[in-house]
C-alpha cells in the first residue's frame, strides 16, 4: 500500500534494506521480542481521504453551537485580525521547533524577543520568558518560582479571588511539590488585607499570590501590599489579564515581583480551550530563577545584530533535576500570535479593546440592574469588563431560556450568582437582547 | 531581499500615529470614571504603532529567516520532525470549533467532545492503555501528569514510603526534571555498553522506596530495550510502576505498544508521533494514558461517553489527582492529531513505524565508514554518531552541525544523549524520500572529506546564512532581553 505521506516506493524500499543487508521490513525489528509485538492490525478504520476527513470533521461540527458568548471566567471573545492566522500559517513559522541553531532560527528568535519586549512592557516588569501553557500552569510555575528563590521557605498565600480555575491547577501543584498553600479571605469580592498580614505574619511565606482584575472582574485596590510583603521577605506574585492592562495599573506599577497570567484576552480564539498563552514576567534580580526559555541580543563574528537561546543553564536539558522547571516545548506559535496582535493594535488599539469591555459591561449592568431582577453583586466595587450579579431566579433557568436564543448569558459561580463579561464583540443589540430575555424570567 | 533594510525590530518601524487594526464599536458611553484614578495605569504600555501592511511586511521578512520542516530536511534526533499535512491546519481553524468557550454547557459543544473522545480512545488503542487523558499541554507537562498519577495510585493505597523514581543515565533532563517537580528523587541507572538499561545495575535499586522506573522504548540511542518484559516484572514485583516516555514512539507505530510491554502510565507527544506542527517551540499536547485501574487517578476535568451516545464532563472525584489545566488541554492541537490518525488509519499506521526505522538504518549504514558509530546496532528511528570518526582533524559535531545549514539541511540533535562526548544524533522520519536522504548523505560525506582537507571551513561555518555563529557568552554575561535593555545596551 502507498499513503500520500510516505514518499516510498517498491523499489526504494528493496534497495533501501539492501543497504541494510535485509530483504524485508520486518528484519528491522528482529531485536523485538514475540510477547510484545502487536497481533495484527490496531482496531481503527481504515484509513480515509481528505474528503472524507473533511465530512467527519463538518458532521461533529454541526453538534456544536456558536452563540453570543457573554462567558468569561478567565476566557474572552475578543476579535481575531485577519492578519494573525495569515501570518502564523508561514510555514517557517509554523513547522520550526525550537530554535536550537540561532543561524537559521531568527524568525522565531526575533519574534520571541519582540514578545518579550512587548509583555515586559504592558505588565510593567522587566523580563519575560518566552511563554508558559496557560495562565493556570504559569501562575503555578509563579509560585514554584517564588518557592525556589526563597530556598527555606514553604508557604504560599493566594486570594480567594484569584480565578477558581486557576486555584485548582495551583493546589494541584502544591500538593505534589510539598509545598503548604494558604487562602487569603475575601469580603465584599476583593481580598481582605488584615488575613493577608496575619498570615504573612506566620512566617515561612515565599509568595503570596493576587489577581488584577480579579475573578470578579474587579480592579482591586493593591496599594501597600508589595511593601508588607517585601518586609516579610515574601515575594509578590499578580495573575493579570493582560488586555485589561492597556488600563490598570500594571503589576511593575503595584510593586510586583512576578507578573502570569494567560495571554489568550490578546485576540485568541477561544477554540474550546486551546491553544492558548501563558506568560510569566518578572524583574530582573530573579531572571536566573524563571523557568522556560528567554531569548537574549548579541552578535554574530561580523557584528550583526544576532538573537539566541540565553541562560540555558537554568534549563532541564542541563540541569536534569536541579533545573528551575520541567517545561521544554511551550506555546512558541502563540508568542507569535501575541506579538502580531499587538503590534496591529498597538497602544490605542488595546486601549480601545479595553475600553469597549469597560464601556459595555457597565451599561449592561446597569441594564440588568434596571429589570429589578438582578443586582450587582458588589457594589461600588470598580470593575472593567466582566462583573457579578445576584439574581432572583435561578440562574440554570436564565441560561436555559438563553440558549433558545443562541445566548450564553455567563459563567454560573453559584445558583443564583452569575458572572458576566463583555468585549468589543458583542453589540448594544445582542446586550439589549439578553436584557430583555432577563425581563421574560419567571421568579 | 534586503537584510539591513527589512530586518530592523518592530519597535523600530513604530510611528506615532499609526495602527493596524479596526475594531467593532459596541456604541455604549464612557464608563472610565467609574475606575478610581488610583487603580488605572500612568502611562500607556508602550507598544509599536505600524500599519497593517508594514506588520505584514516585517513579519514576513522574519519567516524568510526561519527553517521549518516545509523548508528542508530536519533530522532533530528525539523530536520527530515529520511532515505536517495541510488538512489538519484547515480542521483546527475550523468556524464550528473556533468560538467555543471552554466552560460552554456540554450540550452545545458534543462534537468538541466527540473530537476528544475519539482522539482518547484511538490513542488507547496505539497505546495498549485503558484511557488516556489529552489535558496536558506538551510532553514534560504529560510527564508530570503521569507521575502525579502514580503518586495517586500508591498514596490510594496509603503506601506514602515510595518517594523515588528510577530514570536510565540515557533519560532525556526532562525525566529528572518532571520527577523533581512531582517532588520525587531520582536514582539513575546505567547503561550498559550497548545503550540499553543494565537489568543487574537495576535490580539493588528496587526496594520499597521506589514508586515508578521511567523508560523511553526505544531509548535515546534509538536502540530497542529488548529486556523491557523482564524488567517490568522486576519492577511491578517492588510495587513500583512502569511510566513510558512516548517521546521515541514513532518506530512503535504499527508493532508493538508500549501497554504490551508492561508499561501502566505514559504519555505522547502529539507533535511528534502525531505530526501537528511544533509551532517554533510549541504548542504541542502531552495525553497521558494509563492501564486499567488506573483510570480514577487522571486528571480532571474527564470526558465520558454515555450509555446514549451523549458525552458529559466528570470533576469531582476523590481520587484524581487533580487539575493540572484550566480547559481540555490544547484543543486546537488534539483536532490536528485526529485528523492525522485519520488519513493513516490502521493500514497506513502500519507502514509509518517500519518506514522511519527504515530510514535511520539507511542513513546509518550509509555514513558509518566515516562517522564513529558507537552503537553498532540495528536502530529504530534515531541513531547516535560519536561525530567524526577521524578525531585527528579537529572538526567537533559542532562544526559538523554548523556546516550543515550551508547546504540547506536542519542540523541533527547536537550533544545529547549525554552517553557519549560527540553525540550526533540523527532521526529522518517516515515522511523523507530516498533522494532527499541520499542528498544529506552526500553532504555528510562531503563534510568529513572538507574535515580532512580544509577543516577551516567547516570550524568557521556556516558561511551561507543570515547570520553567523552568535557570540553565546555574551549574550549570558549580560542579559538583554528586552528592546529597553536593546536601545540601553546600543546607545
Amino acid at each position: 500500500m502507498t499513503h500520500h505521506y510516505f514518499p516510498h516506493t517498491a523499489d526504494d524500499i528493496r534497495e533501501m534494506l539492501g543497504r541494510c543487508g535485509m530483504s524485508e521490513l520486518g528484519e528491522l525489528y528482529a531485536d523485538v521480542p514475540a510477547d510484545v509485538r502487536l497481533k495484527g492490525d490496531y482496531n481503527l478504520p481504515k484509513g480515509r481521504s481528505e474528503k472524507e476527513i473533511r465530512d467527519f470533521f463538518n458532521g461533529l461540527g454541526r453538534r456544536n453551537r456558536s452563540l453570543t458568548c457573554f462567558a468569561g471566567a478567565g476566557f474572552y471573545h475578543h476579535y481575531t485580525p485577519s492578519v494573525i492566522p495569515y501570518i502564523l500559517s508561514r510555514s517557517e513559522f509554523l513547522t520550526a521547533y525550537t530554535p536550537y541553531q540561532p543561524e537559521i532560527s531568527q524568525g522565531t528568535l526575533q519574534y520571541i524577543f519582540e514578545y518579550q519586549s512587548m509583555m515586559s512592557r504592558l505588565t510593567g516588569m522587566e523580563v519575560s520568558n518566552a511563554s508558559m501553557y496557560d495562565g493556570a500552569t504559569a501562575t503555578a510555575e509563579a509560585m514554584m518560582m517564588a518557592v525556589s528563590a526563597s530556598r527555606k521557605r514553604d508557604r504560599v498565600l493566594i486570594s480567594a479571588t484569584v480565578s477558581q480555575a486557576v486555584r485548582r491547577v495551583v493546589a494541584t501543584y502544591v500538593r505534589y511539590h510539598g509545598i503548604k498553600l494558604d487562602e487569603i479571605a475575601e469580603a465584599d469580592g476583593v481580598s481582605l488585607r488584615e488575613d493577608m498580614e496575619a498570615k504573612l505574619a506566620d512566617g515561612d511565606v515565599a509568595a503570596v499570590i493576587v489577581a488584577t482584575p480579579n475573578f470578579y472582574g474587579i480592579a482591586e485596590d493593591y496599594s501597600g501590599w508589595a511593601d508588607v510583603c517585601h518586609k516579610a521577605k515574601a515575594l509578590l506574585i499578580m495573575n493579570c489579564v493582560p488586555a485589561d492592562l492597556a488600563l490598570l495599573k500594571s503589576p511593575g506599577e503595584w510593586g510586583a515581583d512576578i507578573a502570569c497570567g494567560d495571554a489568550q484576552s490578546l485576540g485568541m480564539p477561544l477554540r474550546y480551550g486551546g491553544p492558548y498563552l501563558g506568560f510569566l514576567c518578572a524583574s530582573k534580580a530573579l531572571i536566573r530563577k524563571m523557568p522556560g526559555r528567554i531569548v537574549g541580543a548579541t552578535t554574530d563574528a561580523d557584528g550583526r545584530r544576532t538573537f539566541v537561546l540565553t541562560l540555558q543553564a537554568r534549563e532541564q536539558h542541563i540541569r536534569r533535576d536541579k533545573a528551575t522547571s520541567n517545561i521544554c516545548s511551550n506555546q512558541g506559535l502563540m508568542a507569535l500570535h501575541t506579538v502580531v496582535y499587538l503590534s496591529l493594535l498597538g497602544d490605542d488599539g488595546l486601549r480601545e479593546v479595553a475600553m469597549q469591555g469597560l464601556n459595555g459591561a457597565h451599561y449592561l449592568a446597569s441594564q440588568l440592574e434596571a429589570t429589578g431582577r438582578m443586582r450587582l453583586s458588589f457594589p461600588g466595587q470598580p470593575f472593567v469588563n466582566e462583573f457579578a450579579m445576584d439574581t432572583d431566579f435561578e440562574v440554570a433557568d436564565l441560561e436555559a431560556l438563553c440558549l433558545e436564543r443562541d445566548i450564553l448569558c455567563g459563567v454560573r459561580i453559584a445558583p443564583r450568582r452569575i458572572l458576566i463579561a463583555v468585549t468589543e464583540m458583542q453589540t448594544r443589540e445582542d446586550m439589549d437582547r439578553l436584557v430583555e430575555t432577563v425581563k421574560k424570567m419567571k421568579s | 531581499m534586503n537584510k539591513e533594510y527589512y530586518g530592523k525590530l518592530i519597535y523600530e518601524l513604530s510611528r506615532e500615529g499609526r495602527r493596524g487594526a479596526s475594531l467593532p464599536d459596541n456604541a455604549t458611553p464612557d464608563a472610565l470614571a467609574s475606575v478610581p484614578s488610583a487603580l488605572l495605569r500612568k502611562d500607556a504600555p508602550g507598544l509599536p504603532e505600524v500599519d497593517e501592511p508594514a506588520v505584514v511586511r516585517h513579519y514576513t521578512n522574519m519567516s524568510a529567516n526561519n527553517f521549518g520542516v516545509d523548508t528542508g530536511f530536519y533530522p532533530l534526533g528525539s523530536c520527530t520532525m515529520k511532515y505536517n499535512p495541510k488538512i489538519n491546519e484547515e480542521i483546527a481553524a475550523h468556524p464550528a470549533f473556533a468560538d467555543l468557550h471552554p466552560l460552554q454547557p456540554v450540550s452545545t459543544v458534543q462534537g468538541a467532545l466527540e473530537a476528544y473522545w475519539t482522539l482518547q480512545k484511538a490513542l488507547s488503542e496505539i497505546g495498549g492503555m485503558s484511557e488516556f487523558t489529552l489535558n496536558p499541554f506538551a510532553g514534560a507537562h504529560g510527564e508530570l501528569t503521569g507521575l502525579m498519577v502514580i503518586r495517586a495510585y500508591h498514596a490510594s493505597r496509603g503506601d506514602s514510603k515510595r518517594v523515588k523514581v528510577i530514570v536510565p543515565d540515557s533519560a532525556h533532563g526532562t525525566n529528572p526534571a518532571s520527577a523533581a517537580v512531582a517532588g520525587l528523587k531520582v536514582v539513575e541507572v546505567k547503561s550498559l555498553p550497548d545503550g540499553t538499561v543494565d537489568i543487574e545495575a537495576l535490580r539493588p535499586l528496587l526496594d520499597d522506596t521506589v514508586a515508578a522506573m521511567m523508560m523511553t522504548n526505544p531509548n535515546t540511542a534509538g536502540i530497542f530495550e529488548h529486556g523491557v518484559k523482564e524488567i517490568a516484572e522486576m519492577v511491578h514485583e517492588a510495587g513500583a510502576l512502569m511510566y513510558y516516555d512516548g517521546a521515541n514512539l514513532n518506530p512503535m507505530l504499527g508493532v508493538a505498544r508500549p501497554g504490551d510491554m508492561g508499561f501502566d502510565v505514559m504519555h505522547i507527544n502529539l507533535h511528534k508521533t502525531f505530526s501537528t506542527p511544533h509551532g517554533g517551540g510549541g504548542p504541542g499536547s502531552g495525553p497521558v494514558g494509563v492501564r486499567k485501574g488506573l483510570e480514577q487517578f487522571l486528571p480532571e476535568p474527564r470526558v465520558c461517553r454515555q450509555a446514549d451516545g451523549t458525552f458529559v464532563l466528570t470533576g469531582d472525584s476523590d481520587e484524581s489527582l487533580g487539575c493540572i489545566s484550566a480547559t481540555l488541554g490544547n484543543f486546537g492541537v488534539q483536532l490536528r492529531a485526529l485528523a492525522y490518525i485519520m488519513s493513516l488509519g490502521a493500514d497506513g499506521m502500519k507502514m509509518a513505524g517500519p518506514l522511519a526505522t527504515l530510514n535511520a538504518n539507511y542513513v546509518k549504514e550509509s555514513l558509518r565508514d566515516l562517522y564513529l558509530l558507537p552503537l553498532d546496532k540495528v536502530c529504530k528511528h534515531e541513531f547516535v554518531f560519536d561525530g567524526l570518526r577521524d578525531k585527528s582533524t579537529g572538526v567537533t559535531t559542532l562544526d559538523v552541525a554548523k556546516r550543515l545549514l550551508d547546504f540547506g539541511f536542519h542540523a541533527p540533535t547536537i550533544y545529547f544523549p549525554l552517553l557519549f562526548h560527540e553525540s550526533l544524533m540523527i532521526e529522518p522520519t517516515e515522511t523523507e524520500s530516498r533522494e532527499t536522504l541520499d542528498a544529506f548523505i552526500n553532504v555528510m560525506r562531503d563534510i568529513a572529506k572538507e574535515a580532512a582537507e580544509n577543516p577551516e571551513v567547516v570550524k568557521s561555518a556556516p558561511h551561507t546564512t543570515p547570520v553567523g555563529r552568535p557570540d553565546d557568552t555574551a549574550a549570558a554575561l549580560n542579559p538583554v532581553v528586552t528592546y529597553d535593555d536593546l536601545k540601553a545596551a546600543e546607545s
